[in-house]
């Protein structure tokens, strides 16, 4: 691993992203819109009868919560589909980078695109809807770390998926968050779902950020074994997302498929 | 002779219901310009991409700076580089940003006296400050080249570097790469279906056709064995006697 190369990588998505303001707007765009829509109706259903004690805390919180994990999946991906776009794909992969520090360098550029946007919805809670964030104190820090990684293998696993099937399968690539998102428990706690989802929803680790972080909404602090479940899944499914990475990664070089979504 | 620098055995590559290229082998050696030349699908851009390591061949061995390619990837790529008229560099990027990119990327000492040097070799300094997007096929052309010149690659890989650009120009681009290639002793592969280009820059070229190498040696060389007085004429012999086998097969 080769920090030197890595940054490189980095400063080209830091200048594509810091020269371009369709892409920074974007950054907050459909978060802002979202939390700004649920935001104003839970305030307005806080007002009438179905008044459910601290809503506006967790649905605030999920949404920050679910697009950590969202952009995290989306700018791992995005970085590789740059490449494409800009017919830049094949001069990363004929410089000595190894896949591994390609990979690490979306891996960065996720981090700080969603640390970014995370930042940016949290402000804007506080503002509109007076809820505070970091009121969750330092149990903050390994839920947006295990939200962060399971982001990254998701990302993996479509870009893996880009790179065999091309850029038809974009859309399945954007899609894929939202397949996971019924079953992670975002917006409403394991226990209200059906019995028989929850074994899948249990196998997920953003499943246990969620539920810690109600827990920590509720005053009730931040149970290790959320942290832990969510972290060891985590290692499972990055290591299992490396895999097939590196897999769809040695057939694209089998079918040649790396020089064509390089000069389309 | 001078020492060797790619080797390649029996070559193929098979895509799924395609032999891109059928039985290839050839040597390269320090400071050779290497014409590919052949027809389209002939197996030009295949053989190059196998070269460096962003296709996989089917069977054959290849070897570069004398070491294995797959087990020396990084440390064969440090030491090579690529430019062709079908990539770009990030269009939205200026000029410079883009250089220094890759000049981090292969981890260029002095990266700045580089840089201003071979801008200036290319002639192009004044577009250093210019969107990518925003220039001609012939500027891009260059800034591509330039790209591919930061690391004082010892291979140079080129995939019709010529393809989009006016004959003013790409006689330029010839001019030009003869003149690096003299002054730094850079070993070139380049490919085109231009024959002329070819025939001006090329110490020696191999004809593909079919995925096999049917002819190889000097320009002059080749013409000869064809009885032919160009080597556009042996292109023209060579595809047509392929038609007409096809038309045999009939
Ligand atoms: N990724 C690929 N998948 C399937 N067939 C391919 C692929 N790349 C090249 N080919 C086929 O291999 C043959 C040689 O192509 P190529 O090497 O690009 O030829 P050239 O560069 O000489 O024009 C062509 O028939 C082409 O269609
Ligand atoms: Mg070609």
């Amino acid at each position: 691993m080769n920090w030197h190369r890595i940054s490189a990588l980095v400063l080209r998505y830091t200048f594509l992203y810091t020269r371009s303001v369709p892409r920074i707007v974007e950054m907050f765009f459909w978060p802002v819109m979202e939390l700004l829509v649920w935001g104003m109706l839970t305030q307005y259903l806080q007002t009438g009868p179905f008044k459910i004690p601290g809503f506006i805390k967790f649905l605030l919180g999920a949404m920050i919560f679910w697009d950590i994990l969202y952009r995290s999946q989306q700018a791992t991906t995005l970085s590789f589909l740059e490449d494409i776009w800009s017919r830049n794909l094949l001069n990363i992969f004929v410089a000595p980078v190894r896949i591994s520090e390609f990979i690490v360098a979306t891996y960065c550029v996720g981090f700080v695109k969603t640390l970014i946007t995370a930042a940016g919805l949290s402000v804007l809670a506080a503002v509109c809807y007076h809820f505070n964030i970091l009121s969750m104190g330092l149990a903050l820090i390994p839920l947006f770390l295990n939200l962060l990684v399971m982001g990254w293998a998701v990302g993996m696993v479509t870009t893996g998926m880009i790179m065999r099937w091309g850029q038809a399968s974009e859309n399945l690539a954007w899609g894929i968050p939202f397949l996971i998102q019924p079953f992670c428990a975002a917006f409403y706690p394991l226990d209200s779902m059906p019995a028989w989802i929850r074994p899948i929803s249990l196998a997920i680790p953003a499943t246990h950020v969620f539920e810690g972080m109600r827990a920590v909404l509720a005053g009730q602090g931040l149970s290790f074994k959320y942290v832990l479940c969510a972290a060891g899944l985590n290692l499972i499914y990055l290591t299992g997302a490396a895999i097939f990475f590196r897999f769809m990664y040695g057939k694209a070089r089998k079918q040649g498929l790396l020089a064509k979504l390089g000069t389309q | 002779m001078a020492e060797s620098i790619v080797q390649v055995e029996h070559l193929r590559k098979e895509f799924k219901d395609t032999v891109a290229v059928a039985d290839v082998s050839f040597e390269i050696h320090r400071g050779e310009i290497v014409g590919l030349l052949g027809a389209n699908g002939a197996g030009k851009t295949t053989t190059i991409q196998v070269l460096l390591g962003l296709t996989t061949p089917t069977a054959g061995r290849i070897r570069i700076f004398g070491q294995d390619f797959e087990s020396h990837r990084v440390e064969i790529l440090q030491r090579c580089n690529f430019s062709s008229a079908y990539t770009g560099l990030p269009s939205n990027l200026k000029v410079w940003e883009n250089l220094l990119i890759f000049a981090k990327l292969y981890q260029v000492k002095n990266h700045r006296q580089k840089t201003d040097e071979l801008l200036e070799l290319l002639e192009i300094s004044h577009l250093r400050r210019q969107i990518t997007g925003t220039l001609s096929s012939g500027e891009s052309t260059r800034v591509n080249l330039c790209k591919a010149l930061l690391n004082d690659p010892e291979l140079l890989l080129l995939d019709e570097p010529t393809a989009s650009l006016d004959p003013n120009i790409a006689d330029k681009v010839r001019k030009l790469l003869r003149r690096v290639q003299r002054e730094r002793g850079i070993t070139m592969i380049y490919t085109s279906h231009n024959m002329r280009d070819v025939e001006e820059i090329c110490d020696r070229v191999l004809f593909l056709n079919k995925g096999q190498i049917i002819a190889e040696g000097t320009p002059q060389q080749v013409i000869d064995q064809f009885q032919q007085k160009s080597l556009e004429d042996v292109f023209i012999q060579v595809a047509r006697s392929g038609d007409l086998l096809v038309e045999e097969e009939k």
